[in-house]
């Protein structure tokens, strides 16, 4: 599980690996923003924990048929799934994987473009915060829909679709705790909830997605 | 000792329409009868709570939007329940008609969690002035409805009709799962803003002190539509074995 | 016969209409598709009893 988990890693580094692409579009969308909404910093740094948070969500959306669709397409998936590894170690490990490629990275440079929102340095420290605590989720919820769309052709708008929604609830806690340390009040019950939505997708998730592997690959 | 030989339960009769045959028997007898009950409760209902029942003092006549509004809203919870029991039932039993029956229901859901966001938009706009408020009850419709969206749009994308049932019984529970959560987390989204002073109009109609003037109409409309779901899923679960039966005959066909 | 709506006649009308259009909707594809398949279904065992 763990080489399976360091080749993703390597495999995603690498040129045309897709690494830098999340980064890249969270700065865009990022930067996007103040010319949707005009320049108005006050306004800005209302937005702004909301805007990063969707930010980061949506640039994890970018990689997510890649978790499973490229060694879906060259066969590689076949041999993991009958290997003695079992299917919900291969869903583990790969979402592992993404989660250090893109919600570690994401959840790191969000306060940098906070910055660029007019965020101050305090609130970006809990913006880090609660990305490095959501993003685990997102990874998760999002290799799970992948696990549901592996033979879907053209499948990246559908898993949109069914990705989206249940990334909702890790939404609302993590954009809400920046709020919520913005104002001054406390964030610790978000954080909280926050946390125990990635745990609990890491505690469940794995039987479901290992089913829909199976499914797929029957 | 089996007793069931004397005394058949209400599940082990109910447990028998797991069989296609025994289904489109039953179903076929039950059906002119609940729909012509759902025709007459919805058109009672609705017609009562229209043409006779007075204005409220707070919302005026819009109470009238009650009778639509409350029912689909049960309805849409209603059709996910449904369809999360027939994925269970799939998975575990693999009977085909359990998850017949949750690809039947999904768009009838579907479309109740609509008329329950139209409806409540539109009953919002005379209170609050605009037409969409934020409210924890109506966003968690929406997302209600994304989720359904969601599950009809997997059915439709994959072909094989076994996996595709297999793979939408996960989505819809798991989905099911999320929709608890969203609930909670919409509630806690919302009442941190506004420190809870939002009054859904929905609790408001379901207070203990609603006056029976309004509540027996709005009994009869909500067994009306509840009746019409039933219709629906009936008439839809019989589509869908009819056409699982087609296509296994289509391509007995085809390999001659 | 029609009641007494007040300014309000806009908004619960429109709640009804659109309602009441919905629901012929969804009832009307699904009696139309469970019709379509029974006649294919009936069309398909009659050659295959034949």
């Amino acid at each position: 599980m763990i080489q399976l988990f360091l080749r993703d890693v390597g495999l995603s580094v690498r040129s045309g690996g897709g690494f830098g692409l999340a980064l890249i579009f969270f700065l865009i969308v990022v930067t996007l923003i103040p010319f949707a909404l005009g320049p108005d910093q006050a306004a800005l740094a209302v937005v702004a924990p909301g805007v990063l948070w969707l930010g980061a969500l949506l640039a994890c959306l970018l990689s997510l048929d890649r978790i499973f669709g490229l060694d879906f397409e060259d066969g590689t998936l076949d041999l993991l799934v009958t290997s003695p590894l079992p299917p919900e170690a291969v869903y583990i490990a790969k979402a592992a994987a993404h989660w250090l490629t893109t919600g570690l990275p994401l959840a790191l440079a969000a306060p940098v473009l906070g910055a660029l929102l007019n965020l101050d340095f305090e609130t970006g420290k809990i913006l880090c915060l609660s990305l490095l605590l959501g993003t685990p989720a997102l990874s998760l919820i999002g290799a799970f829909g992948a696990s549901l769309t592996i033979g879907v052709k053209r499948g990246g708008l559908l898993l949109s679709l069914l990705v989206l929604p249940l990334y909702v609830p890790s939404l609302i806690f993590g954009a809400q705790a920046v709020r919520l340390a913005g104002q001054g009040l406390p964030y610790d019950v978000a954080l909280v909830l926050l946390s125990a939505i990635s745990l609990g997708a890491a505690a469940l998730l794995p039987f479901a997605s290992g089913a829909a592997l199976r499914i797929n690959l029957r | 000792m089996n007793y069931r030989s004397i005394a058949p339960t209400f599940w082990d009769r109910f447990w028998r329409l797991a069989n296609p045959k025994v289904f489109m028997g039953w179903s076929g007898r039950a059906l002119p009868w609940i729909a012509a009950a759902a025709g007459l409760s919805l058109c009672s209902g609705l017609i009562w709570g229209y043409f006779f029942t007075p204005d409220d003092i707070r919302q005026g006549s819009t109470v009238k939007i009650i009778y639509l509004h409350v029912p689909t809203a049960l309805m849409a919870i209603n059709g996910y329940l449904l369809m999360f029991v027939g994925a269970l039932v799939w998975l575990i039993r693999r009977q085909h008609v359990s998850v017949l029956a949750a690809k039947a229901a999904a768009p009838v859901g579907m479309v109740m969690t609509l008329i329950a966001l139209a409806t409540g938009a539109i009953w919002g706009q005379p209170m609050w002035g605009t037409y969409w408020v934020w409210d924890p009850r109506l966003t968690s419709f929406l997302i209600l409805f994304l989720f359904y969206v969601g599950y009809i749009a997997l059915w439709a994308a994959i072909e094989d009709e076994d996996t595709a049932a297999d793979l939408t019984s996960v989505l819809a529970i798991v989905g099911a799962v999320f929709a608890m959560l969203s609930r909670y987390a919409v509630l806690f989204w919302n009442q941190g803003l506004h420190q809870g002073t939002t009054v859904t109009m929905a609790d408001g109609a379901q207070q203990d002190n609603i006056s029976n003037v309004f509540f027996q109409p709005l009994l009869l409309s909500m067994a009306g539509f509840g009746l019409l779901f039933l219709t629906l899923l009936l008439i839809g679960t019989r589509t869908e074995v009819r056409s699982r039966r087609l296509k296994v005959l289509q391509a007995r066909e085809r390999m001659g | 016969m029609i009641p007494d709506l007040g300014k309000y006649a806009l908004a619960v009308n429109s709640s009804y209409v659109l309602s009441l259009l919905a629901l012929a909707v969804i009832i009307g594809l699904y009696v139309k598709r469970s019709r379509a398949v029974k006649r294919d279904l009936v069309a398909m065992e009659a050659v295959h009893d034949a």
